[in-house]
């Protein structure tokens, strides 16, 4: 230790010393100096985090996978989402995705075909006339949209536990993910995947579901934000690998549940 | 050599406390900006300069994650001021009667603050009400979140839209407290020392 020490460090060090002692033992100096390493240490800190944002970054992103645990801990399948008359429906009905109205997807219902992937027995692909032929539900059900605002609409289509039963879906698996004609994609957790109020829709009003609302088909969930209701799906898949979603991957919270 | 008094202004739970409740209670209020201009519903926007995660999905990461430390601080000075007996010691007795005539004081600049461990009349009206503000704030903030795992709390607020108009209205009112409640901390002395080290 003694050897490590500069020269002129070694010759003072009794001085050094006694000076930091006497600097200590006045309470007054003692005090402001306690308060300086206090500030010192406050600004440190938020230096430390204003500077380095990749870290505050991967912190925010731990903390919204904690969100994700803690709301499919919340969940539970037996509560509804509130329906509403008919009379309250939004009257138009906001159109929103991540590009204009003029780029909304044109698919050909003659040729769509349905995919199915992943862990289900059964992936014949499904064209449109079978599906509408399968047992139909309708909700009016609030749209909850990240962005802050909500709109109430009417979507009707086959009860989505139904159609993944039908396909034999292993439904021990975590995650449904949805590809979709836009190139959007998400996923979501097989407990909300098999809630009541979860379905296919095909119709928005009574109506065939019009090109910007999703046609031919989007999920409805009134129990998950709108970022997590995809439009325009062409194929379902169920998996173990968490599959993230275009939002999500940037930032959205991935369970974006309500 | 002078003696240092050792007895604390405020307890050290409460000082802990408080700093950490208003860095939650900031970021929210920031982050809380930027996910409010995504629509802004109340027909303007707040400058992005002053909001917090530089877009919806970084103010929402900010909101979410400060709502738990807010919830804890919350819960943790609730047990805390339960447990102390601090609920009756600091804010009791609370009369309309003192409340009004420490009012009349404050504006004719007659109101002692020479002990900062008893709060007059007017401070324990505010506190309270800044607490129950905070209450307002939690609970409709958990209808956005979870309207459909909260229906009782949700029908109570006036649905999901009732409760965006309370958390916002919630929200400008705690912004009237903090400025209130800084000018008082600058322009009375030694109450900001006293909540930092507890002299």
């Amino acid at each position: 230790m003694n050897g490590q020490l500069p020269p002129e460090v070694e010759r003072d060090k009794d001085a050094i010393l006694k000076e930091a002692d006497g600097l200590l033992k006045d309470p007054g100096k003692r005090r402001l100096l306690g308060n300086l390493l206090t500030l010192g240490g406050l600004s440190l800190a938020t230096g430390i985090l204003i500077r380095d944002e990749q870290s505050i970054k991967k912190i925010l992103e731990r903390i919204s996978r904690f969100n994700d645990d803690a709301q499919a801990a919340l969940f539970d399948p037996n509560d509804m989402a509130p329906e509403y008359p008919r009379s309250e429906i939004a009257n138009p009905f906001p159109f929103n995705a991540f590009y204009p109205l003029a780029k909304v997807p044109q698919v050909d219902a003659e040729s769509f075909r349905l995919q199915l992937s992943g862990k289900i027995a059964d992936k014949r692909a499904w064209d449109l006339p079978a599906l509408y032929a399968l047992p139909q539900v309708s909700q009016v059900t609030r749209h909850i949209c990240v962005e802050g605002w909500s709109a109430i609409g009417e979507w009707g289509g086959v009860v989505f536990s139904d159609f993944l039963k039908r396909v034999g879906a292993d439904v021990t698996c975590k995650y449904v993910g949805f590809k979709c004609a836009d190139g959007y994609h998400t996923s979501i957790d097989m407990p909300t995947a098999l809630h009541a109020q979860t379905i296919l829709a095909f119709t928005f009003r009574g109506q065939t579901l019009p090109t910007w609302y999703g046609f031919p088909m989007k999920l409805r969930m009134p129990t998950k934000l709108g970022y997590k209701n995809p439009k325009h799906i062409t194929e379902i898949f169920v998996t173990n690998d968490h599959p993230g979603g275009f939002w999500e991957d940037q930032g959205y919270n991935w369970f974006g549940g309500s | 050599m002078q003696e240092i008094d050792r007895t604390s202004i405020h307890p050290w739970w409460l000082r802990m406390v408080h700093w950490l409740n208003a860095a939650a209670v900031i970021i929210l209020i920031l982050s809380g900006w930027q996910i409010y201009n995504a629509t802004g519903f109340m027909g303007f926007k707040f400058p992005p300069q002053v909001t917090l995660g530089r877009w919806l999905g970084g103010g929402i990461m900010w909101h979410f994650a400060a709502m738990w430390l807010l919830w804890a601080t919350a819960f943790f000075y609730l047990v805390m001021a339960t447990f102390t007996g601090r609920w009756k010691r600091q804010f009791w007795p609370v009369s309309p009667g003192g409340i009004l005539r420490d009012l009349k004081d404050t504006f004719t600049g007659k109101l002692s603050h020479a002990d900062l461990r008893v709060y007059n009349y007017v401070q324990k009206a505010v506190y309270l009400f800044v607490m129950l503000d905070i209450v307002v704030l939690i609970c409709s903030g958990l209808v956005l979140w979870k309207p459909v795992q909260f229906p009782t709390l949700r029908t109570v607020l006036g649905d999901y839209e009732g409760a965006r108009l309370i958390h916002f209205i919630a929200m400008v009112v705690m912004c009237g407290f903090i400025v209130v409640h800084v000018v008082m901390a600058l322009l009375v002395p030694k109450t900001i020392k006293a909540m930092l080290w507890g002299r």
